[in-house]
């Protein structure tokens, strides 16, 4: 429809504003996963990911800035006294407000005793600190399982510290070493690699061997279904298409007694294998297409002496690139979704798909990780929207057949 | 039989006999046999008893049961059609020969790729009561603290929120419509412009009539769809709070595996093929009076 210009400025306006709805939720996914962790839980919250700098021991790093001090303060070395199981005192260096420091002795609240909340304690006085000074300490890009020295830390003015607009790439690096090492060998030669990177290595095994397993088999079928004339191929060809009908659950139950009796359950067979014996909705797809190419060029090749299985495999499917690359594309981006099967058969971690194993981390870690979780999960839409981005118009045309041809 | 067709028919048979084999083993058998668990009882680890239609029986008696029913039609029947508008909607906008249609439409279209899992977790962020920034931005809206939808954590509010997310997703049936509209033909829009239609008029008699077809085949896509949700309760609410949202799925999940009562799972899958049949036909039932196909 050709529309006049004032019409075609609202409809862009409208579709404008939904892209950017639209969009949104990507856009924070990408924010989050780059914003240091101490940013993620702001309110209002912040656009952008920003690192602060400050001189700690004479080097310029990068720090996390705690909140104003109310009040002028000193930092001190008090001596603490030691805990039933300690060996003797130890020193241990203080912020505290100015005035619970007098001759050489701090006023030290003890976090683990319950009476007597505050002690005095002999201290040493290192500098003062005036108020509004800010107590930074050195941002250690490790996990909490890492080994390391603790944090530097001080107190400096706020004119001291800049703030940079700078993404926190670490935390891609976090993400996929936060779930653990896995440990294994492969030909003899032993590995270590994080889990993440195993959950990838399975994800790319399901699929792959899935597409390789249903595009074949499909095709196959549908051969069978679309090029060769038998009796009874009709009534099988919608016994075929009805099973689509059929959920999931209804088989679920039995499905998994199978797996367990042929010794699967755990590994990552029950999700690839069954892709070797066709899928009904891949074989329709499939059929629709072979039905249009013309039987002059089968007929001309079975005059030629050509074996029905050599007609399917020179002339069919070399004509049918097309379609098979719909039903790949169909069948990967399926496997890579794919949540239940895994969840179903899967039993150790180290056959974890990435679903289950994103889905795991965030039963274990949800509600503070998030911008592990947003990294994580941007590593796992990314390969897809790339993938989309190249296969674009395979894609588009696959989901259009898929709607017309009912 | 003549040679050629004896030829033909073993040739056929061959050709789709990876599919038979796996219909047989992955499809026949399971489906025979969930039938006949779900007259047993049958805990996974004994072989099935037989106690005929008492698993039928304690469904009709289960209120989780009916309550999960109950969430799963209250999700269909509103997001089912709110989704179906906003495609419908989507659609006939970008249908109108506007710049840069491929670009609006993949936009429209990235979200229904997203994987289910880091789509539940992405939106568990969006919708989080304190530090979402859906709610953050209906603050700057206007919208008072106090008034803020909690989301996944009111019982009130959690299945609107899934609902919500749901319609993020709603670039495909887009995808769909899109091929439609573009399948009618250029004439009948002529016609209508030479009798004075307004556009209002060709889209209730030449667009939604010729698109029917395609309308109907994703109401049906979309009520197979709702009714296995599995993942998005699964991992954003563990069903709650309470059961606001405990689905048919993720409730038939959990009796079948945390409860380990095949059976009565098996008697719910049933049930639920019962239901999507059921429906289905409905659907063509009432269709085959407003759905229009050509020829």
């Amino acid at each position: 429809m050709k529309l006049s210009t004032p019409k075609r400025i609202a409809v862009h306006a409208i579709l404008i504003v939904g892209s950017c709805i639209f969009i949104f939720p990507f856009l924070w996914l990408i924010i989050t996963s780059l914003k240091p962790v101490e940013q993620i839980m702001q309110m209002p919250p912040d656009w952008l990911p920003r690192a602060h700098y400050a001189t700690l021991g004479g080097e310029r790093v990068k720090v996390v800035k705690e909140p104003p001090l109310a009040e002028p303060s000193v930092i001190v070395v008090a001596v603490i006294p030691p805990r039933p199981g300690e060996d003797g005192p130890r020193n241990e260096r203080k912020v505290l407000p100015a005035k619970s420091f007098r001759n050489g002795l701090a006023e030290i609240k003890l976090a683990e005793t319950r009476e007597a909340a505050t002690i005095r304690v002999p201290a040493t006085l290192e500098k003062h600190v005036p108020e509004a000074w800010v107590l930074v300490r050195e941002k250690l890009e490790r996990l909490p399982t890492d080994p390391g020295p603790p944090p530097r830390w001080d107190c400096v003015g706020p004119d001291q510290i800049e703030t940079r607009i700078e993404p926190a790439w670490w935390n891609y690096r976090g993400a996929i070493r936060y779930t653990g090492y896995y440990e294994g060998s492969f030909l003899g030669l032993s590995y270590r690699l994080p889990m993440f990177v195993i959950y990838l290595r399975n994800t790319l095994i399901v699929a792959v061997f899935g597409v390789i397993g249903t595009t074949l088999s499909s095709a196959l079928a549908a051969y069978g279904f679309a090029r060769i004339s038998w009796r009874g191929r009709d009534a099988l060809f919608l016994v075929a298409l009805s099973t689509m009908m059929v959920p999931f659950t209804v088989t679920m139950v039995p499905l998994y007694g199978v797996f367990k009796a042929l010794g699967w359950v755990g590994t990552l067979k029950p999700l690839w294998v069954p892709a070797f014996f066709g899928s009904a909705f891949n074989i329709f797809l499939l059929r629709q297409f072979f039905r249009t190419i013309p039987h002059d060029l089968s007929d001309a090749a079975r005059i030629d002496g050509c074996s029905e299985f050599a007609i399917f495999w020179r002339i069919i499917l070399p004509l049918s690139k097309p379609a098979l690359a719909v039903v790949a594309l169909f069948h990967f981006m399926w496997a890579w979704n794919d949540f239940m099967g895994p969840l179903l058969f899967l039993t150790r971690q180290e056959t974890f798909t990435l679903s289950l194993g994103l889905q795991n981390y965030q039963s274990q870690h949800g509600g503070s990780e998030w911008h592990f979780l947003m990294a994580a999960s941007t590593l796992m839409i990314l390969p897809i929207v790339v993938l989309f981005f190249f296969t674009q118009r395979t894609f588009i045309q696959g989901i259009s057949t898929t709607g017309m041809k009912n | 039989m003549t040679p050629n067709e004896r030829r033909n028919l073993r040739n056929g048979l061959l050709f789709i006999s990876p599919w038979i084999l796996g219909f047989c083993v992955f499809m026949l058998y399971p489906i025979a046999a969930s039938l006949f668990f779900s007259f047993c009882d049958y805990p996974m680890t004994l072989p099935p008893l037989w106690v005929g239609v008492e698993n039928y029986v304690d469904m009709a008696c289960d209120k989780v049961f009916w309550v999960s029913l109950g969430n799963t039609a209250y999700y269909a029947v509103i997001a089912l059609p709110l989704g179906m508008l906003l495609a419908i909607g989507l659609a006939l906008l970008l249908n109108t020969k506007v710049r840069g249609m491929a670009f609006y439409r993949t936009i429209f279209f990235l979200p229904s790729i997203v994987p289910v899992v880091a789509m539940a977790i992405l939106w568990l962020w969006i919708l989080n009561a304190r530090y979402g920034v859906l709610n953050y931005s209906l603050t700057c809206v206007g919208i008072p603290a106090k008034s803020l939808p909690p989301w996944l954590q009111s019982e009130q509010w959690a299945m609107p929120a899934l609902i919500l997310m749901g319609l993020w997703g709603v670039g495909y049936s887009v995808v769909i419509y899109l091929a439609g509209l573009q399948d009618i033909p250029n004439h009948l829009y002529e016609s209508a412009d030479i009798d004075g239609a307004n556009w209002w008029q060709k889209t209730v008699h030449i667009t939604l009539p010729m698109l029917s077809p395609t309308l109907y085949f994703t109401l049906i896509m979309g009520i197979i769809g709702t009714f296995q949700i599995f993942a998005a309760p699964y991992i954003m609410t563990e069903g709650g709070p309470g059961r606001a949202t405990h689905f048919y799925s993720y409730y038939l999940y959990n009796v079948a595996f945390q409860d380990l009562r095949m059976g009565f799972a098996c008697a719910m899958a049933w049930v639920l093929f019962l239901i999507i049949l059921g429906l289905t036909l409905l659907a063509t039932k009432l269709s085959a009076r407003h759905v229009h196909y050509e020829r």
